[in-house]
Formats: structure tokens, C-alpha cells, sequence
């Protein structure tokens, strides 16, 4: 399995680590789509997520949006820094803006996703 | 297809985000919600409000007639003065103008007077809701006496531009030049534009055309709105833009800064069948001994009033939203008290703020709020409005 973020239609990355886990984001688009982000909640640490449900929010000064997993697995860790320093997501979306690392149920989880080209295709057209 | 204002081209060209507001194609932001609302909280923004209605009442009886259809008096309204009122509508259908139940509240607005007419005919402007508009002129031209009052909805012939900050007029009183308005009026204008009152008006000329220039606003902060003709009005947002280096605000932080300023939001603070004393606007209500369509419904409401408007201070950076529900805790057990008018982030405050409705008990005791936001429970303070105050230099 390539080492590649893949996204999923609801503008989540995932991206597979070498110890097997799953690091997943917020993709730059969303993030410059949502704007004037003030608050965050996250998933416990120790939480299962399931693929296509919500595992947190994310709320803007106008509203509050789901975050989706893209995979379905339990969370190992969550970006705690993260909520009090939202500015992140949009400074460095695919690196210390990072949202929680999942194990996943199955890595073969990620194919369903799209890679950078299909997902660069889907903002293109938005 | 939306309509579109005077100014969508030049917003479309300046990172506008534009939705559809009320029919109209109108910016929610340019940059961010937050950076516009501080740029008006310590410099001058510039709001595009030509959605907003714009009905002109003509006519030697147009000072009765008007008072007789707005909650507030008209007949002793100054020349050249404005004031918030608002509108009320009566059961039945009314050449198509259905309204169930009664009465109801059409809208809030504005009112102005402006100077009479050679002739002694007096001249008004109704600043109306955009999501109001065409049925508050259905209802008020339904009701039109048969001589003596024109009704002229001019809102597509014309532009309406608002200049928030406190830099509007600059520093100081010897400053007026330093503001945005310096690069668009010439001095004796701006000087007697800086020395209106608020809710003052003033009637001159831009480029030989005539403008009003009213000293009103939707943000607590001091500015003027500006209402022009169409083919000026992107001449004074450039002119305001560029050359006087206001920012341009969407309608985003539009809301927001009202909100701080516990200014009402028809659909939210305000509904057809509010009670104006409940939402806080008994004073937008001049009752006794006046008549206006539902004035009899509306006073039973004032005796039997028993909720009450307040605001709310969240811990936390998140906001309640609209319809959210109030929790109040007695002796172990959580009642729902009242219900979230309008709720934001407040850039002010860096929190949540939020304006309620709650049963009058509830403001007038110390008591620990609740709001459930999302399934989970935020604790409120409860706090005198507005939640912003400007720094008054006069």
C-alpha cells in the first residue's frame, strides 16, 4: 500500500504510517472553504470511528460542520494541540494540523478512497 | 437567478463569496468574517446593503397615513430625522397579501423624514428587510388611501452603501478629512455630516445627483448609510475602497457585529408572531392612544408579557445557534426556560454570546444557565446588553 494521503468526498485525508496506523486531516481545501474556524471537538482517545459517521466538529464563525471518518478503526491518539491552535489546519494541513491517528480495522479501507488526482477532479469541479 | 446589485461585478472580482440572500447575490466575506468585523471595530468598513428595501411615501397625507400603519409615531418626526419602527399586518388576505392569525409583525424598518416639497407635500423612506420587501409593499399599497399617498418601491433603481468604524469621521472633530467620506464629499458636507446626530439625515448631492446620507448603522459602531443611484454607487465603493482604505465587509461579519451590538434580526429576535415587549422593542411600540393594524392585539400582549429578552456569555468559544433550548436548574431537576434567538462566535468577546428569550422569572434571579448546543450542555452567564458598546467621543 502506497504511503499517499487519499481523500474522502467529505474532504478528509487519510494517510497509512509505517507502524500501520491511519493519520487523518482536514484537506487544505476544506479548510479554506470553512474559514474563521473557532472550535474544535475531538474523539477520546481509545473511541472506535466508523467510516462515513461523524467522529468530531468543527464549527466556523457562521457553522458547525461534522467531521467524517474516512475509515472505520479505533482512534490511538488525538491532535490535542490542535483545538486551541486552529490556525493550524490552514498553516499545515498534511503535517502538524493532523486531527487523530486511527488503527484501522483493515488498511484495505483505503482504497476505497480517492487518491490526489480523482480528489483534485472533485474540488476542480466544485 | 438572484438579482444582483450595482456592485456584484465589483464583488465577484474581489474574492466575494457570494450566496443567495433573500433573492439577492450578496458577499458573505472577502477575507474572513473575523478580520472585517475587528477591521470595523477599530478602522472603517463598508457594507454593499442595496438588498435592503427602499420604498419612497409621498404625499400631503403621507405623515397621517404612515402613522397609522407603523407601530411607531410618525406625525411628530422631524424633518430629516429617522427612526426604527415596526410593521404590522392584520388577519385575512388582503390583495394577496395572506396573513394567518393575528396580528402579525411584517417587518422591522426604518423610517425617515425627508424635507417637504415646494407644494407642502411631505416625503418619507421605508428602509425595509430584503426577505420582507414584497410583501410589505403588497400590504402597505393594499392599504393606500384612494388620494393623498404615493408608494414607490425604488429599491432596484438605487444602492445603499453603509460605512461602519470609528474612523468613519476620523480621529477628531478637526479630522473629519482623515476618514473614508474625506475622499468623497467636500468639506462643508462632511462637516455637516460629522456633526448630525445619530438617526440625523442628510439630503445633498453627489456628482450632481442626489444622495441621503443617514447617520444609522447595523454594527454599534458610528458610520452613516448612504442610499444612491445606481450608476454611483460603484464610484463610492471604489472611491471608499481605494482611495479611503476601508475595508470591504460581507454580510457575515455583518451579523456578527449586529449581534454584539444586541441589535434584532428579523427571523430571529423578531417573527410574525413575537411580542414586541417579550423580544426586548416595547420601545418601538408607541401604544397608548395610537391606532395601527393589530394596536388593540398588541396591547393584551404588553399586559400579559411574561418573557423576556436577555443575553448570554458562553465559557467556551463555541456558540449556540438559533432554536437552541435553555436550561435552567432547580433543586436537582433542569426545565427548559426559553429558547437562542441568534448566536455566533463573538470576535469581540473571543467567546460565544448569545441573545435568548426566557420566561421573566428566570432574568430577573441569579440562576445558573444551561444551553444544550449539539447534545451537550454549555453553561451560560447571563449579562446586560449590548454586548459591545463604542467608546462615545461626544
Amino acid at each position: 500500500m502506497e504511503k499517499s494521503r487519499r481523500y474522502a468526498k467529505s474532504h478528509e485525508w487519510a494517510r497509512l504510517e509505517d507502524d500501520g496506523s491511519v493519520t487523518v486531516g482536514i484537506s487544505a481545501y476544506a479548510v479554506e472553504a470553512l474559514t474563521d474556524l473557532v472550535f474544535m471537538q475531538l474523539p477520546d482517545v481509545g473511541a472506535t470511528v466508523t467510516a462515513g459517521e461523524s467522529f468530531g466538529e468543527i464549527e466556523s464563525v457562521k457553522a458547525v460542520s461534522d467531521l467524517y471518518a474516512p475509515i472505520s478503526g479505533t482512534v490511538v491518539a488525538a491532535n490535542t494541540d490542535l483545538p486551541s491552535q486552529l490556525e493550524t489546519l490552514g498553516s499545515d494541513p498534511y503535517g502538524s494540523g493532523w486531527v487523530v491517528r486511527v488503527q484501522p480495522d483493515s488498511v484495505e479501507q483505503l482504497e476505497a478512497l480517492m487518491d490526489q488526482e480523482a480528489y483534485d477532479k472533485l474540488i476542480g469541479g466544485e | 437567478m438572484p438579482q444582483r446589485t450595482p456592485l456584484a461585478e465589483w464583488h465577484e472580482n474581489n474574492r466575494g463569496r457570494m450566496v443567495d440572500f433573500a433573492g439577492w447575490s450578496m458577499p458573505v466575506q472577502y477575507s474572513s468574517i473575523v478580520s472585517e468585523h475587528l477591521g470595523t471595530r477599530k478602522g472603517v468598513g463598508v457594507f454593499d446593503v442595496s438588498h435592503m428595501g427602499r420604498v419612497a411615501v409621498e404625499g400631503n397625507q403621507a405623515a397621517e397615513w404612515l402613522d397609522s400603519m407603523l407601530t411607531r409615531q410618525v406625525v411628530d418626526l422631524p424633518v430629516c430625522r429617522a427612526r426604527y419602527t415596526l410593521i404590522t399586518g392584520v388577519a385575512g388576505e388582503e390583495d394577496n397579501v395572506q396573513l394567518d392569525g393575528a396580528p402579525v409583525i411584517l417587518d422591522d424598518a426604518l423610517v425617515t423624514r425627508l424635507a417637504d416639497q415646494k407644494d407642502g407635500s411631505q416625503r418619507f423612506v421605508l428602509v425595509v428587510n430584503a426577505s420582507n420587501r414584497q410583501r410589505v409593499v403588497r400590504w402597505l399599497q393594499a392599504r393606500l388611501p384612494p388620494e393623498g399617498v404615493t408608494l414607490n418601491d425604488t429599491t432596484e433603481d438605487s444602492a445603499m452603501i453603509a460605512v461602519q468604524g470609528p474612523l468613519v469621521f476620523g480621529h477628531t472633530a478637526e479630522d473629519v478629512f482623515a476618514g473614508p467620506l474625506g475622499s468623497v464629499f467636500g468639506k462643508k458636507v462632511l462637516q455637516q455630516l460629522a456633526t448630525l446626530p445619530n438617526y440625523g439625515v442628510l439630503e445633498t448631492e453627489l456628482s450632481g445627483e442626489p444622495v441621503l446620507v443617514s447617520r444609522t448603522g447595523y454594527t454599534g459602531e458610528d458610520g452613516v448609510e448612504i442610499i444612491l443611484g445606481s450608476s454611483q454607487a460603484l464610484g463610492l465603493w471604489k472611491c471608499l475602497v481605494e482611495e479611503g482604505s476601508a475595508i470591504p465587509c460581507g454580510l457575515g461579519s455583518r451579523d456578527t457585529l449586529r449581534l454584539e451590538a444586541a441589535m434584532p434580526l428579523y427571523g430571529h429576535e423578531l417573527c410574525e408572531k413575537t411580542d414586541p415587549f417579550s423580544a426586548g422593542l416595547g420601545f418601538a411600540v408607541n401604544i397608548d392612544g395610537r391606532e395601527f393594524p393589530g394596536a388593540e392585539e398588541i396591547r393584551t400582549r404588553r399586559s400579559s408579557s411574561d418573557r423576556c429578552r436577555i443575553g448570554l456569555v458562553f465559557e467556551s468559544r463555541r456558540a449556540a445557534r438559533s432554536g437552541d433550548h435553555v436550561l435552567v436548574s432547580k433543586n436537582g431537576t433542569d426545565s427548559i426556560c426559553g429558547e437562542i434567538t441568534s448566536g455566533s462566535f463573538s470576535p469581540t468577546c473571543e467567546r460565544g454570546i448569545a441573545l435568548a428569550v426566557v420566561d421573566r422569572a428566570i432574568a430577573e434571579q441569579e440562576c445558573e444557565l444551561e444551553v444544550l448546543v449539539r447534545g451537550v450542555r454549555l453553561p451560560a452567564k447571563l449579562v446586560s446588553l449590548p454586548f459591545y458598546r463604542r467608546h462615545r467621543h461626544d
